[in-house]
C-alpha cells in the first residue's frame, strides 16, 4: 500500500465521523438561520437576514456569556495554578498520586447532582443564612451572576489543573537551580522561567475551559435561575420551547463565529509566551 | 579575544574557597564526610571519582544548593553555610547545561547581568554578551534559539552564561558528558586556555580520570564520601596513597604479598624491594610502563618468565597483556623504539617480564 493510502486509512473513521455528525448539522444550522419560522414552528425554506437582524434581542445572553465565560476562566486559573504548583513542585512524591486523584474526584459525580448542592448551599437556608447567624447580614447570593462564577469554577477548576499540572511537571527543575546560581532570587525565577514555561499550560487549560463555558447551560439555568442566563439557555430556550429554529440557528452560527474569534486572537497571543520547540501544548 | 579584569580583592593568601570538616547526611546516607579542602586562588582543581563518591555533592554545597550539615564552607574567608545560591559569588556550567529554551543565546548569557541590583544599562549588558561570545568563539549566535544549537555549542553558551558574571569560582559539573570524544578533547584544550585567560578559579567535577590528569593543576580524589587525596596529576601518579589512587589514576599492576628481608614476596617470589618490618602484608604497584619485555633475562633486574596473551598496538605504545604461572595476569606498556630494538613478541610466545626492584611502589594496605 502506498504511503499515501494508509495514511487516508488512518484518517478514515475518525473522518467520517466528524463529517457526519460535525460538518453536516453546522451546514443544516447555517442553513437554516437563513429560512424563516413556520406558523406552528419550525423551518420554512428562505434566504433573509432578519434572524441574524434580530440578534439583539439576545444581547443579554451574549452579553453574560462573553463576560462570564473569560471570568470564569480567569478565576478558575488563579485558584488552579498555585494548586497545580504545589502539586508539581511541593508535593511529598508519595502523596502526590493521591492528591491528583482527589482533584478529579468531584467528576465521579454528574455536575447536576453537584450544581443541587450549591443550589442549597447558596440558597436561603445555606451560606446567608449562616452569616445572617453571625450578623453578617442576609446576602442574596442564589440567582446572581455571583453564584454562576461559583458554579463554574467549582465545576471547570480540575479541567484548568491538569494541563497547567502537567506543564510544571516537565519543567526541567535544574532550570530553576540555574536561575539562582545566576542571581535570581525565588520569585523572580518564578516569573522570568516558571511562568513562561509553563505558559503552554496555561493556554491549554484557559481555552478548555473557555470554550466548553461558551455553550455552557446547565450552571446558569440551575445557579442563575434564569435571571443570569447564557447564549446556551438561549438556545435551549429557541429550540425546545418557542420552536423558533431559524433564529436559534442564527443564535448559534453567531456563537460558533465569536468563540473562533476569540480563541483565535487568544492564541495569536500567547504564541508569544510559546517556550521551546519541544513544547506541545493540546491546542 | 579580550581579557578580563581578574577578581581581586581581598588578599591573595586567603584560599579562594575553603572546606571545613564538611558534612552532608540525608537521613542515615552519608554523602560527604568530613571534607577538608582549601581551594587556591586561580587554580583549576577536580574532584574526581565514582559515582556516589561525593563529589557532586561537595560542588552543591559550594554552589549553595546543599547546605552542609556539619562542619563549614568559606568563599574568600567568609563562612556561607547558609548562604542562597543566589547570593553567592559563583557559578555553575551544569551538567546537561541547563540552558533557558524560552530564551536566545544572547539572552541566556545576560542572565546573570540582568539579576544584579542595580542593574546595568542594556548597552553594557549588550557589550558584555558580545564580547562573551567572542570569547567562546560563537560570534553572531546572539539571536540563535537554544535548540539551534548543537551539543558543543550548547556548551558553550553555558560556559559564556556563567563566565560573563565574572565568579570568584566556576563550577563544572561534568561538563564533557555529553560531547563526544573527539569534541571533548578539544574543549578540554580550550577550557583550559580559557581558565589562564580569565585567571578565574574553576572547579570541575568529573569521572573521567584522563580529563582530570590533563586539564587540573590539583585533584581532590574521592571515595565513598570522603577525599581520599589530593595533590598534582603528577604527585598522585607518582605517589598514590593507597591502591585506590594507583588504580584511579592511571593504570597499575598490583601484587599482594608479605615483607621479608627488605623485599615483598609473593608466591615465593621476590618482586620488590620493601623496607620495613618483616612479616606484615604489602601491596606493591608498579605501572606498566615501568615493566619491559625481553627474550632473555636481564642482569640486576626482577626476572619473571610469562606468556604473551594478547597484544594491543596503541601507536606510539604497544600493551601486552602476560600471564605469570603464579603471579597471574598483568600488563605491560612497551614504547616503540623498545620494541624495535627487542622486537616484538606475538601471543602464545615466551618472554621475561622484567623491571628494577625499587620502581614498584609499597602502598598501605
Amino acid at each position: 500500500m502506498r504511503q499515501g493510502t494508509r495514511n487516508a486509512l488512518l484518517l478514515l473513521p475518525a473522518g467520517a465521523w466528524l463529517l457526519a455528525m460535525l460538518v453536516l448539522p453546522l451546514v443544516v444550522v447555517l442553513v437554516f438561520s437563513f429560512g424563516s419560522r413556520g406558523a406552528a414552528g419550525g423551518y420554512v425554506p428562505g434566504f433573509g437576514l432578519e434572524n441574524y437582524l434580530n440578534l439583539g434581542s439576545r444581547w443579554q445572553a451574549f452579553q453574560n456569556t462573553m463576560t462570564l465565560a473569560p471570568l470564569g476562566t480567569l478565576i478558575c486559573l488563579i485558584v488552579a495554578y498555585p494548586l497545580a504548583y504545589y502539586l508539581a513542585m511541593r508535593a511529598p512524591r508519595r502523596w502526590k498520586t493521591l492528591l491528583l486523584v482527589l482533584v478529579i474526584v468531584p467528576f465521579w459525580t454528574s455536575i447536576l447532582i453537584r450544581s443541587y448542592a450549591w443550589i442549597y448551599l447558596l440558597g436561603g437556608q445555606g451560606i446567608p443564612s449562616w452569616l445572617h447567624a453571625v450578623g453578617l447580614g442576609n446576602p442574596r447570593l442564589i440567582n446572581t451572576p455571583f453564584a454562576v462564577v461559583i458554579g463554574i469554577v467549582y465545576g471547570y477548576l480540575p479541567l484548568m489543573v491538569f494541563p497547567v499540572y502537567v506543564s510544571l511537571e516537565r519543567l526541567d527543575k535544574r532550570l530553576l537551580e540555574a536561575a539562582s546560581d545566576l542571581g535570581a532570587p525565588p520569585w523572580r525565577s518564578f516569573l522570568q522561567i516558571t511562568l513562561p514555561m509553563s505558559m503552554p499550560g496555561v493556554a491549554t487549560g484557559s481555552m478548555l475551559v473557555f470554550i466548553l463555558l461558551m455553550g455552557e447551560f446547565l450552571i446558569p439555568a440551575l445557579l442563575g435561575g434564569g435571571k443570569v442566563f447564557f447564549v446556551g439557555n438561549a438556545l435551549v430556550d429557541l429550540f425546545l420551547q418557542s420552536r423558533n429554529w431559524p433564529f436559534g440557528a442564527a443564535v448559534a452560527v453567531s456563537l460558533v463565529a465569536v468563540m473562533l474569534a476569540i480563541v483565535a486572537a487568544y492564541m495569536r497571543f500567547t504564541r508569544r509566551f510559546a517556550g521551546s520547540r519541544d513544547d506541545v501544548s493540546l491546542i | 579575544m579580550k581579557h578580563m579584569q581578574r577578581p581581586m580583592n581581598s588578599d591573595s593568601e586567603t584560599p579562594i574557597a575553603e572546606l571545613r570538616g564538611t558534612s552532608k547526611h540525608y537521613g542515615a546516607v552519608v554523602a560527604a564526610q568530613e571534607l577538608d579542602l582549601s581551594i587556591r586562588r586561580g587554580e583549576f582543581l577536580s574532584f574526581l571519582g565514582p559515582s556516589g563518591c561525593g563529589k557532586t555533592t561537595a560542588l552543591r554545597m559550594l554552589a549553595g544548593f546543599e547546605t552542609p550539615t556539619s562542619g563549614e564552607v568559606l568563599l574568600d574567608g567568609q563562612r556561607v553555610n547558609h548562604l542562597p545560591p543566589h547570593q553567592r559569588p559563583v557559578n555553575m556550567v551544569f551538567q546537561h547545561y541547563a540552558l533557558f529554551p524560552h530564551m536566545t543565546v544572547a539572552e541566556n548569557i545576560a542572565y546573570g547581568l540582568r539579576q544584579r541590583r542595580p542593574q546595568p544599562d542594556k548597552a553594557g549588558i549588550a557589550e558584555a554578551v558580545e564580547r562573551m561570545l567572542e570569547t567562546v568563539r560563537l560570534p553572531g549566535f546572539g539571536n540563535r534559539r537554544i535548540w539551534e544549537m548543537s551539543g558543543g555549542q550548547q556548551q558553550r553558551v553555558a560556559l559564556a552564561r556563567a563566565i560573563v558574571n565574572q565568579p570568584k569560582l566556576l563550577l563544572l559539573d561534568e561538563p564533557m558528558a555529553a560531547l563526544d570524544k573527539k569534541l571533548r578533547r578539544d574543549m578540554q584544550i580550550e577550557l583550559q586556555s580559557l581558565q589562564r585567560q580569565l585567571g578565574i578559579t574553576f572547579v570541575l567535577v568529573t569521572h573521567d580520570q584522563e580529563e582530570a590528569l590533563s586539564m587540573s593543576d590539583r585533584i581532590c580524589i574521592m571515595q565513598g564520601g570522603r577525599i581520599v587525596q589530593v595533590g598534582t596529576p603528577r604527585e598522585l601518579y607518582d605517589r598514590p596513597l593507597n591502591r585506590y589512587v594507583a588504580d584511579f589514576v592511571g593504570k597499575s599492576n598490583f601484587f599482594s604479598g608479605i615483607v621479608q628481608d627488605g623485599a615483598l614476596v609473593v608466591e615465593g617470589l621476590r618482586v620488590a624491594a620493601a623496607p620495613g618490618a618483616g612479616g606484615t602484608g604489602a601491596t606493591a604497584s608498579l605501572r606498566p610502563e615501568q615493566i619491559a619485555l625481553s627474550r632473555a633475562p636481564v642482569e640486576g633486574m626482577v626476572n619473571l618468565p610469562v606468556r604473551i596473551e594478547a597484544r594491543i598496538f596503541l601507536g606510539e605504545h604497544t600493551e601486552y597483556l602476560v600471564r605469570h604461572d603464579r603471579l597471574g595476569g598483568f600488563l605491560i606498556l612497551v614504547p616503540r623504539q623498545a620494541e624495535a630494538a627487542e622486537g616484538g613478541f606475538e601471543p602464545g610466545a615466551e618472554a621475561h617480564a622484567n623491571w628494577r626492584a625499587e620502581a614498584a611502589l609499597i602502598l598501605a594496605e
